[in-house]
C-alpha cells in the first residue's frame, strides 16, 4: 500500500487536465447561448461521443467476439426496454460470463 | 428544509449511478493493479479523476512510464467531450448558482451525472447537483479499491466479463435517448458508422491506431454538426422535442 512519487506526478497531471477540461467551459461560458446551431450541436455531442466510444470497441472488450456480441445485445435490448444503468451493466456482465462459460464447455 | 430535500432528491437520483459505478470501477481497479499500479495509486486516480474512459487510457501510459505530455494530451482528447457537456450543463444550471459552486459542480460532470441533470425538468440547482454527485463519487472510489484489492484473486473469466460493464453503462445512456428521438438515433448511427470506418477501413485504421482519441472527436463533431443543421432542437434549454 504505497504511492510512488513519480506515479503521484502522473496522477496530478491527469487530474489537472481532466478537471480543467470540465471546469473552464463551465466557469467561462455562463451566459445563455442563443445560437440555435450551437444549442443543437451541444445537444447531440454526448450521444455521438458515447456511441462512437462504444462501437466497435465493445466487440473487443471481453474474452471473445461472440461473448462481446451477446453482452452488447443484452445491454442494448435492456436499454431499449427502459432498464436503468445498474440492471443494464450487471446483466450484460452476467450474459458475457455465461457465454464465456458455455464456450469453454463446448470448446 | 428545502435544501435538505433538494440534496436528498439529488442523492436518490444519483444512487443508481453510484451502484453502477461500483461495478464498473471494480473492473478498473482490477485492471490498474494488473498493470502494476498499487491499490492506493488506483484509488487516488479514481478519487481525483472520475472519468471512466480517461482512466482506462491513462493506466497503460503510467504503467509504461510514458511522457507527461502524452498523458496530458490523451486526457485532453478523450475527456474533451466533458468540455462540451460542461457548456451544455452550464446552460442548464439555476441562475442562483454562484461562481465558486461551479468550480465544484464541474468536478462531478460525468457522462451519467450529465445525462441525469439534462433529463431533469427545469433548471438544476447546486444542492441537487451536490446530492447527485455524492454516491457516484463514493461508488467509483469504493469500487476501485475493492477491485484493486480483490482482483488478483478472481479467475480470468470473471475479470473479462466485468470488462463489458463500462461499455454497457455507456449504452444505457445513449440508447434510451435514441429510442425516443429519431434525429438522435440517426446521429448515433452516423457517429457509429464513422467510428467503424476509422477502425476497419485499412487506410483510416492506421490513423486511428496512432490517434485513437482524435477519432472520437471527429465522429462526434462531424455527426453532431450535421444533425444540428438538419434537425436543430428547440431553443429552450437545448432540449429535443420528443417525436
Amino acid at each position: 500500500m504505497n504511492v510512488r512519487a513519480e506515479v503521484l506526478i502522473y496522477i496530478i497531471v491527469m487530474a489537472l487536465v481532466t478537471y480543467l477540461v470540465r471546469m473552464l467551459p463551465m466557469v467561462l461560458i455562463r451566459e445563455k447561448i442563443k445560437n440555435r446551431f450551437i444549442i443543437s450541436f451541444l445537444y447531440y455531442v454526448p450521444y455521438a461521443v458515447l456511441s462512437a466510444m462504444v462501437i466497435p470497441t465493445i466487440f473487443f472488450a471481453s474474452g471473445s467476439l461472440v461473448s462481446a456480441i451477446v453482452g452488447f445485445l443484452v445491454a442494448t435490448l435492456l436499454s431499449l426496454f427502459g432498464r436503468g444503468l445498474v440492471t443494464v451493466a450487471s446483466l450484460s456482465c452476467v450474459s458475457v460470463f455465461l457465454t464465456e462459460l458455455l464456450l469453454k464447455y463446448l470448446g | 428544509m428545502k435544501t435538505v430535500s433538494n440534496f436528498l432528491k439529488g442523492f436518490l437520483d444519483g444512487l443508481p449511478i453510484g451502484i453502477g459505478y461500483l461495478s464498473v470501477s471494480f473492473a478498473f481497479g482490477i485492471m490498474a493493479v494488473g498493470s502494476g499500479l498499487s491499490p492506493l495509486e488506483a484509488l487516488l486516480i479514481s478519487m481525483t479523476n472520475l472519468t471512466s474512459a480517461g482512466q482506462l487510457a491513462a493506466v497503460p501510459i503510467i504503467a509504461s512510464g510514458g511522457s507527461f505530455v502524452e498523458l496530458a494530451m490523451t486526457q485532453l482528447i478523450i475527456n474533451s467531450r466533458y468540455a462540451l457537456m460542461s457548456v451544455a450543463l452550464s446552460q442548464k444550471l439555476d441562475k442562483k448558482v454562484k461562481l465558486w459552486h461551479r468550480f465544484l459542480i464541474a468536478f462531478g460532470n460525468t457522462d451519467e451525472i450529465f445525462a441525469v441533470s439534462m433529463g431533469k425538468k427545469g433548471s438544476v440547482g447546486k444542492t441537487y447537483f451536490f446530492g447527485l454527485m455524492l454516491s457516484p463519487w463514493l461508488g467509483w472510489s469504493l469500487g476501485t479499491i475493492l477491485g484493486a484489492l480483490a482482483g488478483s484473486a478472481l479467475p480470468d473469466i470473471i475479470t473479462s466479463s466485468l470488462n463489458i460493464a463500462i461499455y454497457a453503462m455507456l449504452i444505457s445512456i445513449f440508447v434510451p435517448k435514441a429510442k425516443n428521438h429519431l434525429p438522435t438515433a440517426l446521429c448515433v448511427i452516423t457517429a457509429v458508422a464513422i467510428s467503424c470506418a476509422f477502425n476497419f477501413l485499412p487506410f483510416l485504421a492506421e490513423f486511428s491506431s496512432q490517434y485513437g482519441g482524435f477519432v472520437i472527436i471527429i465522429c462526434a463533431v462531424v455527426s453532431s454538426a450535421v444533425f444540428a443543421v438538419l434537425f436543430p432542437v428547440k431553443e429552450e434549454e437545448g432540449k429535443a422535442d420528443e417525436c
